[in-house]
């Protein structure tokens, strides 16, 4: 019983995961400026990526698997933010110019 | 519907939305149109590729696939962020050769 409602939160887990990541890959297709996609890629995709690997876990019932995978997620959500801060600000050195649109710009 | 069922369903549409989602980065990266955008498609292909490996790890049962996705993610964080580390030198060189 426990492992069938297990299966089913797992499949509901992975079709949101996947779905995360879709959206986050159309943000990156889609939205005007470097600073924008970042935004969507590093929230959107590092969700999606760790509801997949939560998925994992939920249907292993095994506990080395659940440590490794919630180890995976941690690491997912502390690596992905610093990567795109560190991309954000290679770029604004670089002097890539914000999508017209923007109005703040507390670095000038 | 079983729940074994329902998985494997899960599973194969959750791959087919994966890999359109691939193909929108590879779209990125082939049109740029800066490097940090080319960077940035890189990064999210490994996050998608994460993802990926993930659902084939529940399709399968095949649990070790998870250890190959936490090293995946590991050397795509690194090739970020060696990536980025460039792209500000480069910067800084640039700079440097337009006081002269």
């Amino acid at each position: 019983m426990i492992a069938e409602l297990a299966r089913y939160l797992g499949a509901l887990l992975v079709l949101a995961g996947a779905l995360f990541s879709l959206i986050a890959a159309i943000g990156v297709l889609r939205l005007p400026d470097l600073y924008t996609r970042l935004h969507a890629a590093s929230k959107a995709g590092a969700i999606g990526a760790g509801l997949i690997l939560l998925a994992v876990a939920v249907v292993s019932f095994d506990g080395a698997v659940v440590l490794r995978a919630l180890l995976g997620i941690v690491f997912l959500l502390l690596s992905t933010p610093v990567a795109a801060h560190l991309l954000a600000r290679a770029a604004y050195r670089c002097g890539e110019a914000p999508t017209a649109t923007t109005t703040v710009d507390d670095l000038k | 519907m079983s729940g074994a069922a329902a998985l494997q369903l899960a599973g194969q549409a959750a791959l087919g939305l994966l890999l359109i989602g691939m193909v929108l980065a590879v779209i990125r990266l082939i049109r740029g149109p800066n490097l940090g955008d080319r960077i940035l498609a890189l990064d999210m292909i490994g996050v998608l590729a994460v993802g990926f490996i993930g659902g084939v790890a529940v399709l399968t049962g095949f649990t070790l696939y998870i250890d190959i996705a936490i090293a995946l993610a590991l050397v795509s964080f690194l090739a970020t962020v060696a990536l980025a580390r460039y792209l500000m030198s480069r910067a800084a060189r640039r700079s440097r050769e337009s006081e002269r």
